[in-house]
């Protein structure tokens, strides 16, 4: 079965079952997406591919709606483009974007302003370094929640992370707090591979950014772990 | 963030699942690992070995020039020097002349019949390939062999028996199609991480129902509709049980069997003393369990099995494997999508080290050495003259190194083995190589078979090298070098077309051609005689690799095999007896001992204990089962001594449920506590593969400070 609707005005057949996301990018329609991940379930928590759906009172996540007959969707109406714009702004206020190139090139694209929200709240936790594989900065991770999916049925099936906190608190944790080898976790780096902004990276690249050599970081991890 | 001076894609280096990698490289380093999303056979995932394992490359302890013994090593009398001043650094020139004069002496003192060479599952088709011919064309001998004699042997004999073919007949991306699938003998999440990743997703996205049949409660026990905890060594028991049962309740499939396969009448015959009751005495299964899962599999529209091992490391090794293709025979599922007979292969190249001939036995594609038809192709091709090559099958890994003495098996070639941690018994080991006469070691680290060597000859990791590895389900993917070797490592196909160059002048014998500018012309060559890889190049696997077989230019690959018939026309069931495991409990030695490896290391360690990996998992342990371990008074934790008729190894406890009773585990990478002091090296009589899987053990509480490393803690919240 196939659905026609109609995309920015234009007319746009597609087959059934498929998202809005998909179509426009089949299309040639340009929707921004940051936790959106094609290996991962679509989620739509960082809201930033927003469209306009006629009759419907709020603004519809693209990565999740899907497409139905005569639908008339607007992917860069005002409201839409104010909307990204102010997700990017409350983004930049809170954390640190420094490694999400882009996520600064939508700002650009977007007209975002870093310091619309000047009494904001930054999140600054430290950074955990407490297994040899990868660091966890979280002043950088926007939630976008790829971490948790690909720990869980996304991928690996061993569940060693997951939201913790509430509201403003809300941050990528494991159970109980424990350090990374103490939890279910296999060490596979998925996570890695999936974080948008650089909050989660390889412990090598982490190092030699801190100006280590390769050769020093070798001899780092020839040394033994002593006894806690 | 660090931008890299450039992304190489190529295939993981640790087990045959293959994986695609992107290394990320500044500076002349690798400082990242990431794999694209579509990858086909991993689809981005990966695990711990593939994304931060490569760090050895760079390691201190590296060998990068050419080394030659200081003191003359004499036969009886070879000594370990892991000492580097006991070395003299020195020119390739030097070396591979050195290298030349001492095998070309050997050789025309003692012929073809005092050469041997290890050849390496984890280098490319293409060295692998030129290994075997230059022992092959040159020295005239079939003692050629690697580790696929240690792990997967009986498989493979029993494949080769009972169908003709010797790989997996699916693809491992096939998981999802099952309705019901065994895995047995195979810890798959930490031996196969994404082919496990793929098991769950059947199981929790697809509907598929998992049977675990294993000693061991391994983490995939999780996801399953039923665990079958038999006894180390009872497979055949077991396996023929449910077919005793699938026949006894008229569960088989009649057409497949009347079409496809012959001997079914013997073999029914023989199963009459299988009752379920029968092997669970033997074995420990509850006979209803077996009834059970007997019901499930042979009910199933479409099932599959997976092993690993647990299978083939046994005195009988390919029954154990005969006894699970037999399942496959009475019940049709072999040769549709999402069935099969599946043994998980262990490295990255073991499959192709196979396929290119470095067994005793065969030629590359699997041609028998002792038939003079391929004799033949294999002359023409080899520009040698007719009736040159020898059709006497070659000694086996083991059988190598237990002729080392006068009279036999004077000159050892190793290329990226390490005898010395992967062999069963190895104070026995220990004594067959101190009575080698020479002695080379290709390698990248001084291991702890390289220490024996006269003469060292410093080879390539993968990330230095381009060629192809075939991985578990017989693809061929591509290799390709991140950045040029380290200090004068050279690539390990142009040492050995240098010195096959060397050895051929000095014998002054035509040259069996070895002027090769690039690996892909290697791989051609073989494939102009092996069928099997006629339609490989390397623009046709430039992007995601082919399946095998591939006839011709044209052919698109074979993901499933047997489709219309097998190799050997008919499948073969395979009447069989229960041998017991050649070592059984005692009072003296009341546990079972069984071997394997964890998810943080790899084999015996060359390149995982000289990575980062070993900071995740520094030290060797045994697992033992908390009944067991309160009754010896051991807690989790402390050192211990387990002790077998062959050796000693002091080492922590784990104490854990995910061992049985009566059965301890432990993981054989660690040189300091080597799992194979204890085991048995009794062999399989058709594999020729040790019992790696079973021997008798003692476990007494020792003291920590006779710990080899006791400041080394694990530490691992994971199952």
């Amino acid at each position: 079965m196939t659905v026609t609707f109609f995309m920015d005005g234009k007319e746009v057949s597609a087959e059934e079952n498929k998202t809005l996301l998909e179509i426009a990018r089949e299309n040639g329609v340009d929707i921004p997406t940051i936790c959106f991940h094609e290996a991962t379930t679509a989620n739509a928590l960082c809201r930033i591919c927003v469209v306009e759906v006629e009759g419907q009172r709020v603004l519809q996540p693209a990565c999740i709606v899907k497409a139905a007959s005569n639908m008339k969707v607007q992917t860069r109406s005002e409201k839409v483009i104010r909307a990204r714009r102010t997700i990017l702004e409350m983004l930049a206020s809170t954390m640190d974007l420094s490694e999400a190139p882009e996520i600064q090139i939508m700002m650009y694209e977007y007209g975002a302003s870093s310091s619309r929200f000047p009494d904001a709240e930054r999140r600054q936790p430290e950074v955990k370094d407490d297994n040899p594989m990868f660091v966890r900065d979280y002043s950088k991770c926007l939630l976008c929640w790829r971490c948790v999916q690909v720990c869980a049925e996304d991928a690996q099936y061993t569940f060693a992370i997951n939201f913790d906190g509430r509201g403003f608190e809300t941050q990528i944790g494991t159970f109980f707090d424990r350090t990374i080898p103490e939890t279910s976790c296999v060490l596979c780096g998925q996570c890695v591979a999936v974080c948008p902004t650089g909050a989660l990276k390889p412990k090598r690249e982490f190092l030699l950014e801190k100006g280590l050599s390769a050769q020093e970081i070798s001899v780092l991890n020839t040394g033994r772990k002593k006894r806690k | 963030m660090i931008k890299p001076d450039r992304i190489v894609t190529t295939t993981c280096p640790y087990c045959g699942v293959g994986c695609n990698l992107q290394l990320h490289v500044k500076d002349e380093h690798i400082f990242k690992v990431t794999s694209p999303f579509d990858s086909p056979v991993n689809h981005g995932n990966l695990c711990v070995k593939g994304r931060f394992g490569y760090d050895y490359v760079y390691h201190p302890k590296r060998v990068t020039t050419p080394m030659i013994r200081k003191t003359l090593q004499k036969a009886g009398e070879r000594t370990q020097a892991f000492d580097l001043s006991e070395w003299r650094e020195t020119t390739w020139d030097e070396a591979l002349n050195y290298v030349a004069d001492r095998l070309v002496e050997i050789y025309k003192r003692d012929g073809s019949d005092a050469m041997a060479v290890y050849a390496c599952a984890k280098a490319t088709n293409e060295d692998n390939y030129l290994l075997q011919k230059m022992y092959r064309a040159i020295f005239r001998t079939n003692n050629v062999d690697h580790c696929t004699r240690l792990c997967h042997a009986g498989s493979v004999v029993a494949l080769q028996q009972a169908t003709g073919s010797s790989a997996m007949s699916n693809t491992a991306s096939q998981v999802i199609q099952n309705d019901v699938f065994i895995v047995t003998g195979s810890n798959t999440s930490e031996n196969h991480p994404i082919i496990a990743l793929q098991m769950k997703e059947a199981v929790r996205q697809h509907g598929a129902k998992m049977i675990i049949i294993d000693p061991r409660r391994i983490e995939l026990v999780d996801f399953a509709e039923m665990w079958l905890p038999l006894k180390p060594g009872t497979n055949v028991p077991v396996f023929s049980a449910m077919a005793h049962v699938i026949v006894k309740e008229d569960l088989v499939n009649q057409e497949f069997i009347q079409n496809r396969t012959e001997g079914f009448n013997d073999f029914i015959e023989s199963l009459d003393k299988f009752t379920p009751e029968y092997a669970e005495e033997i074995s420990g299964v509850p006979a209803e369990d077996i009834r059970k899962a007997a019901r499930m599999y042979a009910t199933a529209n479409k099932a599959a099995i997976y092993w690993g091992m647990g299978i083939s490391q046994l005195s009988h090794g390919t029954a154990s494997a005969l006894a699970l293709i037999n399942l496959a025979f009475l019940t049709g599922h072999i040769g549709r999508e999402g069935t099969g007979l599946n043994p998980l292969r262990g490295q990255n190249n073991v499959q192709g080290a196979s396929d290119m001939g470095c067994m005793p036995f065969h030629y590359p594609g699997y041609m028998r050495v002792d038939d003079p038809n391929n004799r033949a192709k294999w002359e023409k091709a080899w520009n040698i003259e007719a009736g040159g090559l020898n059709l006497k099958l070659g000694l086996t890994t083991t059988e190598i190194l237990s002729h080392a003495h006068e009279g036999g098996i004077r000159a050892l070639y190793i290329m990226g083995e390490n005898p010395m941690m992967s062999e069963p018994n190895l104070n026995e080991t220990r004594k067959h190589m101190q009575q080698l006469e020479f002695l080379v070691a290709q390698d990248i680290f001084m291991n702890e078979s390289g220490a024996f060597a006269d003469v060292f000859l410093p080879a390539t990791p993968f990330a230095e090298k381009d060629g192809t590895f075939s991985n578990t389900d017989r693809r061929v993917q591509r290799v390709r070098a991140a950045h040029a070797p380290r200090g004068q490592a050279r690539v390990d196909w142009q040492i050995i077309c240098d010195l096959a160059q060397r050895l051929e002048s000095k014998l002054e014998v035509d040259s069996a051609y070895w002027k090769y500018s690039n690996p892909e012309e290697i791989l051609r060559e073989m494939g102009n005689v092996n069928s099997d890889y006629a339609g490989i190049t390397y623009e046709r696997i430039d992007k995601v690799g082919l399946i095998y077989p591939v006839p011709d230019m044209t052919h698109p690959g074979t993901p499933t095999l047997f489709k219309e018939s097998f190799p050997r026309g008919r499948g073969k069931f395979h009447p069989l007896d229960y041998i017991p495991a050649k070592e059984e409990p005692s009072d003296e030695y009341p546990f079972i001992l069984t071997t394997g490896r964890v998810l943080e290391h790899w084999h015996g360690g060359s390149m995982t204990r000289n990575s980062v990996l070993n900071e995740a998992y520094p030290e060797a342990r045994v697992e033992m089962h908390p009944a067991d371990a309160e009754i010896h008074g051991i807690r989790n934790g402390d050192p211990v001594k387990v002790m077998s008729r062959r050796g000693e190894v002091i080492l922590r406890a784990t104490v854990t449920e995910k061992t049985s009773v009566g059965v301890v585990f432990i993981p054989f990478h660690f040189a300091e506590a080597a799992a194979n002091l204890l085991t048995n090296d009794v062999l399989d009589p058709q594999a020729k593969i040790p019992e790696f899987k079973a021997c008798a053990v003692q476990v007494f509480p020792a003291r920590k400070k006779d710990l080899p490393n006791p400041d080394a803690i694990l530490q691992r919240g994971r199952y």
